[in-house]
């Protein structure tokens, strides 16, 4: 039989020492973690970003990505958004009773693998497991440290009339990517999770423009609720072009099978920039010479009228309200 | 051909319009009839675009809309009967009965689980065999067929657990019945294309036919939608009134012979209860005496109190075309898609929600 994880296994007793010190901090190695103190210290000076963010994604393994890899993502952009350049995350699982030793060693390796390509550590973390029931296979919490360049103020009450909005890629491929896997619901798509770490992505738009004025991630709730979140803290309006907004063909035809608007399905890989005008295409530049921007493109402008509204210019050239999503996606019946 | 960018084609949909705007002369008023258009015109923005002479309402279709309190109640009493398990298409949850809603008796300990398939209940039932599992049959001819493979299936798998709450109902007599109602003065109607994919075209003659008014069947994307349109122009400028059909790749004249026999086997016409328009005769769809033990009505004992109207919900005015939702005086301030009053606001493809989400009386 496979090896579980046991209660003992989140106990603080051998069992769990074993497991954190072979599976975890073996491969998660850096000089801070390995010191296995209770907690990490380290020097930082400038102004720094702090974010936490817990995942609880089903299935926990999903086309393009794990929930590990997600957690780490997650944080991650969550501290590109104030352009800050992350450093250190903490990692703390919660496990259900039950799962295969092999899964959990599957994700803290993608985890591994992917503070590699982010360009931080995991310095902290904990481990506790609870009964069969009381947690759906596992769910992890991270949180994340970053240092913010000089010169740099981005945040989300920052965006001006006359703005240009600008999109890193298509919209909704984790959102289908994960629906197509779940239970009750599996259609089969080629479609992957557009999972990212954008660190990277934020750095190089900074040096193209330090005066970018907001960055959001759509994640929950997808472009469309960002978008007014973005809108309403900055008290301004802002107007996007249908026809702009890249979405693969995939992505619109699940859209359209579930009943479901790409507009309001979640990414993990996307980050929508507002930057002054005339620095506009410096940033779209940048963008599209880093991987993860290689079709960004500019969807909509800033505007001063009816502060909080978001509207559209569909591809007909008519003109609607885009609202923020409510309640949870649901497939539609006839 | 992938069937969906090509009929968001902006050029075409631009050349579409521009043809309707040169042809209309004639005032015309054209009744969308199904839900899922209403939401391709708003998601679209489609009125703005139509010439002045042109009026578009919003009809009836949206069943989860049209089920009556009563029969909401039924169904949340069904899931207060211990030992039962009701499952649902999810736009079912929030919709408010007279008292409760689904999702406020599955709150209060009520097993009600959302499925996305027939099958899905199925294999429910199939899971479960000391309880109860109950489908709850709402939706027009597109789901009736699906919901008969069900119960057909369900005899042969030997599955003895599994039961339909049939809540049917059928088009083309509400749209007679709204009709004869008076008031509307129709001059084209855009008829659902996913029923007429089952039922095909030929159904719709009698409104041509009796009534006067040209009929074009439609499908869902935008070009779908302004080309049903521009059919209906053309017919109104001629003086014809004819059936035609806009959606060829979805609708052949004679419909979908498997599945209207799924739905014969099963199935035979009931007078039903709508929401606005009351009984209907031969509106609605009851399962057939020989499937009698899959039949939740004959099953169980329902109990429920008296139903009762949200004083002051026009969803039924609305639901009728002689009502916008910007009459209601609920729309946008007590009635909102996160908390509704009725259930015009709960569906995805209910008129108030289409308002309420893409502009419509918002300014969009």
């Amino acid at each position: 039989m496979a090896d579980k994880i046991l209660l003992a296994h989140g106990s603080g007793g051998k069992l769990a020492h074993d497991l954190v010190e072979k599976s975890f901090v073996k491969v998660l190695a850096n000089p801070l973690l390995d010191k296995m103190d209770d907690s990490a210290v380290f020097e930082l000076s400038g102004r720094l970003a702090f974010t936490t963010d817990s995942y609880v994604v089903s299935p926990i393994f999903f086309p393009g990505g794990d929930i590990g890899k997600l957690a780490v993502c997650g944080t991650v952009n969550d501290l590109a958004t104030s352009g800050a350049k992350p450093l250190y995350l903490s990692l703390a699982f919660i496990i259900e009773e039950g799962l295969a030793l092999e899964d959990l060693e599957k994700i803290v390796n993608s985890v591994q693998a992917v503070c590699g390509e982010a360009g931080v550590e995991i310095v902290t973390g904990d481990t506790k497991v609870v009964t069969r029931g009381s947690a759906d296979k596992l769910f992890i919490n991270t949180a994340g440290v970053g240092v913010i360049p000089e010169g740099v103020n981005i945040s989300g009450s920052n965006a001006r009339p006359g703005d240009k909005v600008i999109l890193s890629g298509a919209i909704g491929d984790h959102g289908i990517a994960v629906v197509s896997k779940r239970e009750g619901l599996s259609f089969a798509t080629k479609l992957k999770s557009d999972c990212a770490p954008l660190g990277g992505l934020v750095a190089e738009m900074l040096k193209a423009s330090p005066d970018i004025h907001a960055l959001r991630d759509p994640t929950r709730g997808g472009l469309a609720t960002s978008l007014n979140e973005l809108a309403q803290q900055s008290k301004v309006s802002i107007r996007i072009e249908e026809k702009e907004i890249p979405v693969r063909e995939e992505v619109l035809a699940a859209c359209e099978m579930l009943g479901f608007d790409p507009l309001y399905v979640a990414n993990e890989g996307k980050m929508i920039a507002i930057v002054p005008p005339g620095d506009a295409d410096k940033v779209l530049k940048a963008m599209r010479r880093n991987k993860y921007g290689k079709k960004a493109a500019i969807i909509g402008e800033v505007g001063a009228e009816n502060p909080g509204r978001v509207t559209m210019k569909t591809v007909l050239g008519s003109s609607r309200i885009v609202d923020m999503m409510v309640g949870d996606l649901l497939p539609r019946i006839c | 051909m992938k069937y969906i960018t090509e009929f968001r084609s902006s050029e075409l949909g631009k050349g579409l319009i521009a043809r309707i705007q040169q042809r209309s002369k004639k005032k015309a008023r054209f009744m969308e009839f199904c839900g899922g258009h209403t939401v391709t015109i708003f998601r679209y923005g489609i009125r703005q675009l139509l010439p002045p002479t042109i009026e578009m309402v919003s009809g009836p279709g949206c069943p989860i809309c049209v089920t009556a309190n009563a029969d909401l109640d039924k169904a949340i009493a069904l899931s207060q009967i211990p030992g039962v398990i009701v499952t649902t298409f999810g736009d079912m949850l929030k919709v408010p009965g007279s008292r409760s809603s689904l999702e406020k008796a599955k709150a209060e300990g009520a097993e009600v689980r959302t499925v996305y398939s027939t099958m899905d209940a199925l294999d429910t039932a199939e899971a479960n065999p000391d309880r109860s599992v109950v489908f709850l049959g709402i939706g027009f001819e597109t789901t009736a067929p699906i919901i008969a493979a069900s119960i057909l299936q369900a005899e042969e798998r030997g599955i003895k657990n599994y039961y339909v709450l049939s809540l049917h109902k059928l088009c083309p007599p509400v749209i007679r019945a709204l009709l004869d109602s008076g008031g509307l003065e129709l001059q084209g109607l855009v008829c659902p294309g996913h029923v007429s994919a089952v039922i095909g075209s030929h159904p719709w003659e009698f409104i041509a036919q009796e009534y006067g008014i040209p009929c074009v069947v439609s499908g869902f994307e935008p070009l779908d939608i302004l080309q049903c349109v521009e059919m209906l122009v053309e017919q109104v400028e001629k003086g014809d009134s004819r059936v035609e059909i806009a959606y060829k790749r979805g609708v052949r004249p004679e419909g979908n012979q498997i599945a209207l026999e799924l739905m014969e086997r099963v199935f035979e016409p009931s007078p039903a209860r709508w929401r606005g328009m009351g009984e209907i005769a031969g509106s609605g769809l009851k399962i057939k005496s020989e499937y009698r033990r899959f039949d939740a009505e004959a099953n169980f004992d329902i109990k429920t109190a008296p139903a009762v109207e949200h004083k002051g919900c026009i969803c039924g005015d609305i639901l009728r075309g002689v009502k916008t939702p910007a009459d209601c005086k609920f729309f946008g301030k007590a009635c909102k898609p996160e908390n509704p009053v009725g259930p015009c606001m709960v569906s995805a493809e209910g008129s108030c929600s289409a308002y309420y989400l893409y502009g419509g009386e918002r300014g969009g």
